[in-house]
């Protein structure tokens, strides 16, 4: 077992024992954070499949991340207020039930990511940052000037969605499903990286124009990763959206881009359990500089700065060394 | 609609378009020069704001209160450059993202720690207040009016520093290869310190131009950074030609679509239902512009090979 698969195993199971020791000790807000890094590392996860794999620097998903968490308002709200969503051509039916609200922020946000992919995958490089960032500003705008689902002010759904079989509103029951959602995906993007697919989307990344002498699409390899990428991130947006039983315009901002971006970097980009050391090491920096200090993004910012000039393995290249480099 | 209304939206599109150029020209000439993507631009705008804000506060002048604008940003852009910036041209566009995205959250709530988080207010002087008739018996703010000439004025000063003065060639040389023109003897980091300060400068004084019509606050840099960008992928990067016309354009679409696609939908739908979908497609128009742009020519309008 290499050093990296240590810390990896350490992380997860850290990420696990946490909240259990929070349960058996009677103390939800643990257990709550807790849930917060599992959902939100499982957004980075997506991102890093962008990103990491194959290199491409999306600074707009948020939009995913918001088009999850609005596929969750969408259809409880409408399963609250017991009102169809709508009746021609056929009718559909608001729901309360995760798997649902799931498949539907995975098709809807994998759709979004199809489109927006499409149109930017055209360009590359710095294009390719600012396009991104662009669309994701659309939807946030369009979030906040749409008024049949909240606006400006969000939506409230009063009871967290039911998962058969569980009990959703005992904090260590979400967690589980929360933290079970993101082992798959961890697993899947292990299975990702190792398939024919992963290795030319990573020649890509190395080198594009040799991916294409060799009679592959280097946009279609692209446009694969990023619509995967973005369906993960929608996913992570849904279970977001059920933590808080609130969605709101802020799912969509920029910032929100930013910062999955930045549990990424700290975490260490293009590994694995990259995102699930950033965003654990975010939480744990917003939990306790936040109770120091009303002004702790000054921190956050020095600290990114540093890794980003100084450190650029992040915390996982701090504690397993340099990756043997291939290229 | 009378015609009235339509040119006083017109010149409220043209005023927000020469702001936005103003923010873009800096960007697109750091990208140019430097090959930087700097997200931290919006900062200094935010900064122009506050200086100016401040300084108007102290002494009640406006005129000092730009100048501390164009100051205030310049010496934070070159002390940024200085620092930080200088060490991320050799990296990957990541890095920079990453690294200007944390310049960003330490100005923000830098700013904050030291102003507060309520929104200061600039006022307009009293001889730029008031309305003032234009040829057709148009009346519009006297203010807006001097915004448009100004950065029209900017514009040219800019044109004619890239194509005629020595610095311009400097410039261009350094856009088309740095090794080159360091080898020639020119001393490049401090080009690139000074045109960082230049872009700064602009983004500055656009701040605090805005923050009399509109509130300083923390964060007020961001939205118009993200516009600023959408004007780059429009008009081409590196290019001021294409900053000028992207920029003129996104404001254009913008003040119009607000104005003009509730009136369209009126044509077909009810009223209420009209205003809502109409308001809500004229907050995308910009970006379904840029989507147009991208299928058209991916490189922008005036874009060569970036």
């Amino acid at each position: 077992m290499s050093r990296e698969n240590m810390i990896n195993a350490t992380l997860l199971l850290g990420l696990a024992v946490v909240p259990l020791y929070a349960w058996a000790t009677d103390e939800p807000f643990t257990i709550t954070l807790a849930t917060r890094v599992a959902i939100l590392a499982l957004a980075g996860v997506g991102l890093n499949i962008a990103l990491g794999l194959g290199g491409l620097v999306s600074l707009g998903h948020a939009a995913f991340f918001g088009i999850g968490g609005y596929a969750m308002g969408i259809l409880a709200s409408h399963a609250q207020s017991y009102t169809p969503l709508m009746e021609v051509p056929f009718l559909i039916e608001g729901t309360k039930s995760m798997p649902v609200i799931w498949i539907t922020a995975l098709a809807a946000s994998a759709l979004a990511a199809l489109l927006i992919g499409a149109l930017s995958l055209r360009t590359s490089g710095v294009y390719f940052i600012m396009i991104t960032l662009a669309f994701g500003q659309m939807f946030y705008f369009f979030a906040i000037s749409w008024p049949a689902y909240g606006g400006e002010d969000g939506l409230s759904i009063y009871i967290r969605n039911d998962f058969p079989g569980l009990n959703t509103l005992d904090p260590i029951q979400f967690f589980g499903i929360c933290f079970a959602l993101l082992a798959l995906a961890l697993w899947l993007n292990a299975r990702l990286a190792h398939s024919p697919f992963g290795l030319a989307l990573n020649a890509t990344r190395q080198n594009a124009q040799r991916v294409e002498t060799v009679g592959l699409s280097p946009f279609r390899l692209r446009l694969a990763a990023f619509v995967i990428s973005g369906a993960i991130t929608g996913l992570a947006g849904a279970l977001f959206a059920d933590l808080n039983r609130f969605v709101s315009p802020t799912m969509f901002s920029w910032q929100m881009s930013g910062e999955i971006m930045v549990f990424i970097i700290l975490g260490g980009v293009g590994r694995l359990y990259g995102p699930v050391a950033g965003a654990a090491l975010f939480i744990t920096l917003e939990h306790f500089l936040g109770g120091l200090s009303e002004f702790w993004h000054i921190y956050l910012g020095a600290l990114l700065l540093g890794v980003v000039l100084f450190a650029r393995g992040g915390v996982i290249g701090l504690l397993a060394g340099r990756k043997v480099a291939h290229d | 609609m009378t015609a009235i209304l339509f040119i006083e939206q017109v010149l409220n599109g043209l005023q927000f378009g020469v702001m936005l150029f103003l923010m873009a020209a800096g960007l697109t000439l750091v990208f140019g020069v430097m090959g930087l993507i700097n997200l931290a631009h919006g900062s200094l705008y935010m900064v122009g704001a506050f200086a100016a804000a401040a300084v108007a506060g102290a002494t009640g002048s406006f005129l000092l209160a730009l100048a501390a604008a164009l100051g205030a940003a310049a010496a934070a852009g070159a002390l940024v450059e200085l620092l930080v910036i200088r060490r991320l041209y050799a990296r990957d566009h990541l890095d920079q993202v990453l690294a200007t995205f944390a310049l960003i959250l330490i100005f923000s709530e830098g700013t904050r720690w030291a102003f507060g988080s309520f929104p200061l207010f600039l006022d307009i002087p009293d001889y730029l207040s008031g309305p003032v008739t234009l040829p057709g018996g148009i009346e519009y703010p006297l203010y807006r009016l001097t915004i448009i000439l100004t950065g029209l004025v900017i514009a040219a000063g800019l044109f004619w520093l890239i194509s005629r003065t020595r610095l311009g060639i400097r410039i261009r040389a350094g856009e088309s290869d740095r090794e080159m023109i360091a080898a020639l003897g020119v001393d490049i980091s401090k080009l690139y310190t000074l045109v960082f300060a230049l872009g700064a400068a602009l983004a500055g004084l656009a701040g605090a131009m805005v923050g009399a019509i509109q509130s300083v606050q923390v964060g007020m840099g961001e939205p118009v950074l993200i516009l600023a960008f959408v004007v780059i992928v429009i008009g081409g990067i590196g290019s001021i030609k294409g900053a000028l016309i992207g920029a003129i354009l996104v404001g254009m679409t913008d003040t119009l679509g607000g104005l003009l696609l509730p009136e369209v939908f009126k044509l077909f739908m009810e009223a209420s239902a009209a205003s809502t979908t109409g308001s809500a497609l004229a907050s995308m128009l910009i970006y379904i512009l840029m989507a147009g742009v991208l299928i058209w020519k991916p490189q922008g309008l005036f874009g060569g090979q970036a």
